[in-house]
């Protein structure tokens, strides 16, 4: 069991990653014009107003010191409070966190259930019609933006069929489902585009495989070399790149949330860049790297799980 | 213990290509006997071990058809086989043993179950016994502590284990005749004779017949008890061991065994035959061996010699075979 070993030693790897993204976030953030108290306060602010709420923020410190109190605060559990919002960030985000991961976990599920069932018709059936519309869907699939194909399936499935809610998030747990299933279904489209290819690619080669002739030589039936050998030596790659895409998913939640006026994460970070509001914009920005890092190293255990020559 | 365990008459696989369908192999005919082991000897391309696949229905390629012939096991014709009846003869009548274990056996799954998976699809068996049966014939095949070898996966086998893995896949479901293609060529020298031996054991203690498909004429001579000589797609000759090796009496079988490099004689030139073997899409006509045949005549061009008796089972398809020791001697 010594392979799992990484599973103890990959956070502290990971840690410098977390130290790096914090510094770039928190420059960039600041290197943008614009000021968080002048925005709280209105055109018509003074200039001593202005001075006063800054000192209690604490943003006419150098920028350095702002960096150090953020991250002494970062180790007592803190991460500032927000200065549109007046509640703690931390506080701010957890009210907020339900609905993004709810539609980061539905799209990655959802965009399995298309991926494999699509890739499967695909590598079995190969060069027939099925896979030519297969290949056709999913190759124009990863030239259309997120945000179109939303709206797309707002106007056909909310404007013109009545089936689902234009958009928000509901308030008991069916109503919530209810409404996250464009969302979900917008971001699993994208994601299948890319993984169907993937994966039929390497259906096909490990159909053609020695292992795959081996396995019908032993007698099994075709269905059963697919299912037993064929698969679970082809989802090795795919997962790998399902992980690298889930980076891209976190980060599309901005996107998404936005077109479906969804309360969660991403909207509070398009927000609180909009207000400037550093300790929010900090905050997700830290919420989202954990986040990413987290996936990937999910996404390693998997691997090693899923094959035995693997060794991290 | 010399009845005959499998028949195969006039087998012809096809290439389907852009002109008329072509044969690779060419009215391939042989008997096997019980407890026999049977080389099928020949240059790259010689049909070999399209003719195995043949038997087992698993061509390699879209574009290869089994055109005609029979393949009589156990009273049953394969090459007549609905699909569903073929699978039972794969694993169950017939095992099969590739050149590169490495490549055949899955890589994610654990040895153990990938035999217990070839005894469950052949027999209605529990999960337990078939772990127990699965357990037993990694023992049979010399591989040491199967208990705790079951569970391992195939890239933690050395080379020859894992051709010996191979060998219990292979033998999982006890069966008839075993079909091995190239076994040995990915295996160093030391591993190839325990490969060997455990073979000939097998025979010996089971009474299973083998199908020995290679190139090598030493491993030949240590193991086969007949050989059939493949070129072109077509047995040129076939025989005991003894009557093939050092006696053959086709040009091609002459010409290989003059090519084996011999032992003691280092800095030797290695002997070759002249000429390519010929490609598909451009069999010669008449006797397929004529461009590179030293004794190749006018008939040779245009008649394909039929494969006649040269003695007590030993055939030749040759209009001008070698002669043999005793001729010579008259």
């Amino acid at each position: 069991m010594n392979r799992y070993r990484f599973v103890l030693y990959r956070p502290l790897q990971l840690l410098p990653v977390l130290v790096g993204i914090s510094i770039i976030t928190f420059v960039l953030i600041r290197s943008i014009p614009g000021d968080p108290v002048r925005v709280l306060l209105g055109p018509r602010s003074t200039p001593s107003a202005i001075e006063r709420i800054r000192e209690q923020f604490g943003l006419n410190e150098p920028l350095w010191v702002q960096y150090l109190y953020f991250v002494k605060n970062l180790f007592h559990g803190e991460m500032g409070r927000s200065i549109l919002y007046k509640v703690d960030v931390l506080k701010l985000i957890v009210s907020r966190i339900e609905p993004t991961l709810v539609l980061v976990g539905g799209s990655v599920l959802l965009a399995l259930a298309i991926t494999i069932p699509l890739a499967t018709i695909a590598a079995r059936r190969r060069g027939s019609l099925a896979d030519h519309v297969i290949r056709l869907v999913s190759t124009a699939g990863l030239g259309l933006p997120a945000f179109w194909l939303g709206i797309m399936l707002i106007i056909v499935f909310s404007v013109q069929l009545d089936l689902f809610p234009v958009s928000g998030y509901g308030r008991t747990f069916l109503d919530k489902l209810h409404h996250m299933v464009l969302p979900c279904l917008t971001a699993a489209l994208a994601l299948s585009a890319v993984l169907t290819r993937n994966l039929r690619a390497s259906l096909l080669a490990e159909l053609n495989s020695d292992q795959a002739t081996a396995a019908r030589a032993r007698g099994l039936p075709e269905n059963q070399v697919f299912w037993r050998h064929v698969m679970p030596n082809s989802l090795v790659p795919t997962i790998n790149l399902l992980a690298i895409n889930i980076g891209w998913l976190i980060s599309g939640t901005v996107v998404l949330e936005s077109v479906f006026a969804i309360p969660g994460m991403g909207q509070l970070l398009v927000r609180g860049i909009f207000t400037r509001d550093y300790m929010v914009v900090q905050g997700v920005a830290m919420c989202f790297a954990l986040a990413t890092v987290m996936v990937n190293f999910l996404a390693d255990i998997l691997t090693v799980t899923a094959d035995p020559r693997v060794k991290l | 213990m010399s009845d005959t365990v499998l028949s195969v008459r006039d087998l012809t696989v096809v290439v389907h290509g852009d002109g008329p369908p072509e044969a690779i192999v060419d009215g391939v005919s042989f008997d096997l006997k019980r407890g026999e082991i049977l080389g099928l000897v020949g240059e790259s391309g010689s049909g070999k071990s399209v003719t195995s696949r043949a038997l087992i229905r698993l061509l390699p390629g879209a574009r290869l058809g089994i055109a005609g012939g029979s393949a009589v096991l156990g009273g049953r014709d394969i090459l007549a086989l609905d699909e569903n009846s073929v699978r039972a003869v794969r694993g169950g009548e017939i095992g099969m043993i590739f050149q590169n274990p490495s490549s055949h056996l899955d890589p994610v799954m654990t040895i153990g179950r990938q035999i217990a998976e070839s005894i469950r699809f052949h027999r209605s068996v529990s999960r337990g016994e078939a772990r127990r049966q699965a357990i037993d014939i990694l023992r049979q095949v010399g591989i040491p502590d199967p208990e705790r070898r079951y569970d391992a996966y195939p890239h933690e086998f050395s080379g020859g284990m894992r051709q010996r893995a191979m060998i219990a896949v292979a033998l999982a479901c006890d069966p008839d005749v075993l079909i091995a293609d190239e076994p040995t060529t990915a295996l160093d020298v030391t591993v190839q004779a325990q490969i060997l031996k455990l073979l000939m054991d097998l025979r010996d203690t089971r009474g299973v017949s083998i199908i020995f498909i290679t190139h090598d004429l030493g491993v030949v001579s240590q193991i086969c008890d007949r050989v059939a000589v493949m070129y072109g797609g077509r047995i040129v000759e076939v025989g005991d061991k003894r009557d093939i090796i050092g006696n053959g009496r086709h040009p091609y079988t002459a010409g290989l065994v003059a090519c084996q490099p011999a032992e003691g004689h280092p800095g030797e030139r290695v002997r070759t035959i002249a000429g390519q073997p010929p490609r598909v899409g451009q069999m010669p006509p008449g006797c397929r061996f004529h461009p590179r045949c030293p004794k190749a005549d006018a008939v040779c061009m245009q008649t394909r010699p039929p494969l006649e008796a040269s003695g007590t089972a030993h055939l030749v398809a040759c209009h001008h075979p070698v002669l043999n020791a005793q001729e010579v001697a008259s």
